[in-house]
């Protein structure tokens, strides 16, 4: 070994044993445990604060906010087809649940899982695209399995939608604390793909995609692979969107159920995966209100705080108070 | 080692490439020179299959026709961009831990190379300077332990001194057998570290040249 590779292999070992911490990194490793446990402890009191119905609702779009955002943040694609997997699953959670009367938890795994399968087709010829011409797509197909669930009557009830979708625990208060451990499973499993070597070379993708094909990757492969994962997201919150309504209705398929989710995504922050909830915490309770109040016009109020988030907070809610980098 | 024959690509309407072929072999450093818009890049490109082309390009006998650029990356070869790819969002360590194959450089002589990037490890890609930045595309082709090196421009807007460490990292690349294709519009540089030339001109390899100053003459430098 010559002397200066010896003098690496020293700095080398020095910089990897355990030395005083920087006070920086050692203040944001808190923050960040702190801000987990606010966030726990917040998920934990919601039905408390708000109606039981609402905060299952919040849960389920922030799931559907994460998967958006999972593609959006992550890989750099725009879905405005999301609602195809989300619906999609909806149904599936509910035909499962009425005609072989499974728990509600297999049922919506049952969900995510179909939606995981129809992603396979759709992304394998969109992810071929890029930027407008993949969120086309993507509301392309989305608008194309509304209409068959439309026509298809004698299976989803058509316009009517899916009735009465059984479910054993029929209080919503005590069914928000039962599909709690799902959405947790699921945001885990977002936040693990992200900080995976995986999420890495998705981010490699994103930022530029030929120099990650001439490092040897399978640009197309990664991307249907991280498009299939956050449809099983997607598919996860819309099943439980399912079992929480107890109906299935025409509309999770129709492209404003993706176009709600992606201005929550850009509400709570592109590419900071914990935006999503925000911004769903944020959007599903301020409807919530205003639907209250007797305001009809609620999609011009979500609308104008699109416009403003756009023009005066580009990273989003968590982005502008969180993000570093 | 690589192989180029009959290799013709376009921008539309637009040929830029007619029936361009070379060869460099194990261990060969080639510089291909030309003015700016000749073609240069476009080449390198071709050959990586980032770029539309026909013709035949085989990297050891290996025909990558067909082959897309993740296949070719695989097979052996290396691109370092004139814009030097660095992410944005990745720091140094992540970014040389990112290539799906790591078989060349150990991080230790990356690091022993590039102290530089041994500093800078922990810091984002992007707020590296010109010449670490540059440093870092090397560092990672040479990680991925690619045979044969494409690299576009790389002492583009260094400091001398940078560009004499490119220089040795490329001599040191090429004493372990490694042939590096060098598009170079320094032709000082290119004259220290090239083994041969190939001058572009009208899409076609109008001379090739061993490593002497005729072509150097010829150009008028």
């Amino acid at each position: 070994m010559t002397e200066s590779s010896a003098l690496v292999a020293q700095e080398m070992a020095e910089a990897e044993r355990p030395g005083p911490e920087p006070r920086g990194s050692a203040l944001r490793r808190n923050a960040r445990w702190l801000l987990l446990a606010a966030a726990v402890v917040f998920a934990l009191w919601l039905p408390f604060g708000l109606y039981p119905a609402v905060a299952v609702e919040i849960l389920c779009w922030a799931l559907f906010a994460v998967a958006i955002d999972l593609l959006l943040g992550y890989v750099g694609l725009m879905s405005f087809g999301h609602a195809a997997f989300w619906g999609t699953s909806a149904y599936a959670t509910g035909l499962v649940a009425i005609h072989w009367g499974l728990p509600f938890p297999l049922a919506v795994l049952c969900g995510a899982l179909t939606a995981t399968v129809l992603a396979v087709p759709i992304g394998y010829l969109a992810v071929k695209r890029t930027g407008i011409y993949f969120a086309m797509v993507t509301l392309a197909f989305a608008q194309m399995i509304y209409v068959v669930a439309n026509k298809w009557s004698s299976l989803t009830g058509g316009e009517n939608g899916l009735q009465s979708v059984p479910r054993a625990i029929t209080d919503n208060f005590y069914f928000y604390y039962a599909a709690l451990p799902i959405v947790f499973g699921g945001l885990f499993l977002a936040w693990r793909i992200v900080h995976s070597p995986f999420g890495r070379v998705l981010v490699a993708i994103r930022d530029n995609p030929s120099r990650a094909r001439a490092l040897g990757y399978a640009v197309h492969r990664y991307k249907l692979m991280a498009f299939m994962l956050s449809a099983f997201l997607a598919g996860l919150g819309g099943g439980l969107f399912a079992m929480g309504h107890r109906f299935v209705s025409l509309e999770t398929l129709h492209w404003t159920t993706s176009g709600k989710a992606v201005i929550i995504v850009v509400l709570g922050g592109i590419g900071t995966l914990w935006g999503g909830p925000l911004g769903a915490a944020a959007i599903v309770r301020l409807e919530d209100w205003l639907s209250f109040s007797g305001f009809e016009q609620i999609g011009l109020v979500t609308g104008g705080i699109f416009v403003l988030t756009v023009l005066l907070f580009r990273r989003g809610v968590w982005g502008t108070l969180f993000k570093r980098r | 080692m690589l192989h180029i024959e009959e290799l013709s690509a376009s921008y539309g309407e637009a040929k830029v490439l007619t029936s361009a072929g070379l060869s460099v072999a194990q261990g060969e450093v080639a510089t291909l020179c030309g003015r700016n818009g000749a073609g240069k890049t476009t080449l390198l490109r071709c050959v990586m299959g980032l770029h539309p082309g026909s013709g035949k390009v085989s990297l050891n006998g290996t025909d990558l026709r067909g082959r897309k650029p993740f296949e070719r990356a695989r097979l052996g070869l290396g691109w370092v961009p004139d814009d030097r790819g660095a992410y944005a969002t990745l720091t140094v360590a992540e970014s040389l831990a990112l290539p799906p194959m790591r078989s060349g450089w150990s991080l230790e002589q990356i690091y022993e190379a590039f102290p530089n990037l041994y500093a800078r490890r922990g810091s984002m890609s992007t707020k590296l300077s010109g010449g670490e930045q540059q440093m870092l595309a090397l560092a990672r082709a040479l990680r991925m332990g690619s045979r044969v090196l494409l690299c576009d421009e790389p002492t583009e807007g260094l400091s001398p001194l940078l560009v004499q460490r490119v220089g040795e990292i490329l001599r040191q690349a090429k004493q372990q057998g490694i042939a590096v294709l060098l598009v170079e519009q320094n032709l000082h540089f290119a004259a220290e570290v090239a083994d041969s030339y190939y001058l572009l001109a009208s899409g076609r390899v109008q001379q090739t040249s061993p490593a002497d100053k005729d072509l150097l003459t010829y150009l008028g430098v």
